[in-house]
């Protein structure tokens, strides 16, 4: 076949492609039918690639060249098998991140790769031959923001990993830094805009330096921008990465000419900006406060002064399990904690004990329960967790009026009561989940230590509220048999 | 780049953002996590690139790069499709009576 007729056959096959992706992510729209959307979209990525290789052979390149390919493919296949298959579903977090890293850093490679092309086309004067604004643009954009998503990803991976500190990181002069290496970055880019629509002139070389300046600028940023922000920010955090690898796939679709990395990528951005939206709106933050950094540290020394203001009735694990074991209706509220301490199998068994009694197990789930959205409803579902028990806030919310028992394991700011009333707290107008609208209110928590926030919680001083001070995995299992013993 | 193709582009792309919008906020929060892992594996089609790249690799420089991106984006491909399956696979809407279950 000739190549005009085999490169339109490729194209039809990447628009085949690209639509299974749409239509894979439509059936994302319920549980039941989501693993079948994967496997379509799935489907549709390897029609792509098979397409691609074809293409590619057809064009006869050198043995060096499928070395390059099938050593890659086969490289990369293996690595990536190994992680899907051995991660904990509490490393998720991590592990997308990850994919982030090498999503962004492949689509900033083909651009550069394409930059390179382009310098190596000279005229004799040194000139570039065929310098364009427009493909500049997007090889800048691609180079720029493909960086930042490398190196930003891999910092929020190594922080979710715990091989960096979770909390903040404040760099001295981190800020300043940061400022300086965003601000190259996007002046040496936009020289290089002007410079391909033809305002400046410039030899190669001055174009070969302005680049990497612009590069290297995004790698440092990448890294700075990341560093100084909080663990439970993270799903903020991973969801702007997220959307950042949309954009630059998109943008690499740009540069080399090729529609279905530019669908791909303007799906992928989509999704990333929802998501970063429903996470700010969670935490009541704007993205620029989340990425100005450190909730908590510059509130951190006004917020010991308001620990009085009532007592805290502490709660047997007998009394407990009878209030448990005696209601009709029980939300559990599991938080971050409760992953960390590896209790989501304890949490199950005793709603399934719970519910033998004929009682009635939900589970209520903030939106930022966990290091990445939707990440509580993934450790829940492992442990067996039906997901018609895993409520969304606004579904549980109107319920906990109904409710006898709401079970709080290892969640403290999002059910935080102050967000609602007290405007002088620094979470005021973050939506929670409104435990104490509950009959009563049993609280696992280690300690009287505080969250994320680094603020009281007054629901801790709520006459409904008893308070069992347990490590969250030990305190289910007490829990378990002494409503078994009921 | 002509501005023909430009515009064809820019016309795919803004219609492609689109539709992500339309279809991705339909998504319920349960599966937020496994619907970013899959996005993620989607936006692994860089590979498509990449594979293109090396065949285009005349010297060590492009060829490494070229490497190096297959790797990357064939990782992310293959890994973000099969981590995305395991968890799609534990979303059921009764638990699997613990006798069919392999032992943990």
């Amino acid at each position: 076949m000739n190549t005009t007729d085999l490169g339109n056959l490729v194209q039809f096959a990447f628009l085949i492609g690209a639509s299974l992706f749409a239509m894979g992510l439509h059936l994302m729209n319920s549980p039941a039918s989501a693993r079948n959307g994967n496997r379509l979209s799935a489907i549709g990525m390897c029609i792509a690639v098979i397409s691609e290789l074809v293409f590619v052979a057809n064009s006869s390149p050198g043995i060096g060249n499928w070395l390059i390919i099938i050593g890659g493919l086969l490289v990369g296949g293996a690595a990536g098998l190994r992680l899907a298959r051995t991660v904990a579903m509490t490393a998720m977090p991590q592990l997308v991140s990850l994919f982030n890293a090498m999503g962004g850093g492949a689509a900033a490679l083909l651009a550069i790769d394409d930059f390179i092309r382009l310098s190596g086309q000279r005229t004799p004067e040194g000139a570039l031959a065929s310098l364009d604004g427009w493909l500049i643009f997007f090889i800048v954009v691609d180079v720029v923001v493909g960086s930042v998503t490398f190196t930003g990803s891999l910092i929020a991976s190594t922080k979710l990993m715990g091989r960096l500190k979770g909390q903040p990181i404040i760099l001295p002069g981190g800020r300043f830094l940061s400022a300086v290496a965003l601000i190259v970055s996007i002046s040496c880019s936009i020289v290089l805009v002007l410079a391909g629509a033809g305002l400046f002139n410039y030899d190669t070389e001055t174009l070969d330096v302005l680049l990497i300046a612009a590069l290297v600028g995004a790698l440092i940023f990448g890294v700075t921008m990341v560093l100084p922000i909080g663990g439970a920010d993270m799903p903020v955090v991973i969801s702007l990465l997220n959307a950042f690898t949309g954009t630059a796939v998109a943008m690499a679709g740009f540069v080399v000419g090729n529609v279905i990395l530019i669908v791909a990528g303007a799906l992928v951005g989509a999704s990333g900006a929802i998501l970063t939206k429903l996470m700010a709106d969670a935490m009541n933050r704007s993205i620029a406060n989340i990425l100005v950094g450190g909730f908590g540290v510059a509130e951190g020394s006004q917020a010991a002064m308001t620990s009085e203001g009532g007592t805290i009735r502490e709660v047997s694990v007998d009394d407990a399990a009878i209030q448990l074991a005696y209601a009709s209706k029980v939300v559990i509220v599991p938080g971050y904690g409760l992953a960390v301490a590896q209790a989501q199998h304890g949490v199950r068994e005793l709603a399934d004990l719970l519910e033998a009694r004929g009682i009635d197990v939900s589970y209520a789930i903030h939106p930022v329960a966990g290091r990445m959205p939707g990440h509580m409803n993934v450790l829940l579902a492992e442990a067996n967790v039906p997901y018609p028990q895993l409520k969304e806030m606004d579904d549980i919310n109107p319920e906990f009026e109904r409710t006898d028992v709401a079970l709080v394991i290892g969640a403290n700011d999002v059910t935080n009561p102050a967000a609602r009333t007290d405007r002088s707290s620094p979470i005021f107008g973050m939506p929670i989940l409104d435990v104490d609208r509950a009959r009563s209110i049993i609280v696992i928590k280690r300690s009287m230590g505080r969250g994320y926030a680094g603020v009281d919680n007054p629901l801790y001083v709520n006459p409904k509220t008893g308070m069992y001070f347990a490590d969250a995995k030990q305190g289910l299992a007490n829990l378990i048999a002494a409503v078994k013993a009921q | 780049m002509n501005v023909g193709t430009l515009i064809n582009d820019l016309t795919v792309f803004v219609l492609a953002i689109l539709l992500g919008f339309e279809v991705i906020s339909r998504v319920p929060a349960t599966l937020h996590t496994p619907l970013m892992s899959g996005t993620n594996s989607i936006h692994g089609i860089v590979l498509v690139g990449a594979i293109a790249l090396g065949a285009a690799a005349d010297n060590p420089l492009t060829g490494v790069i070229a490497f190096v991106a297959v790797v990357f984006a064939g990782a992310n491909v293959v890994g973000g499709y099969w981590v995305t399956d395991r968890m799609l696979q534990m979303f059921k809407r009764r638990p699997v009576p613990k006798a069919d279950k392999p032992a943990e």
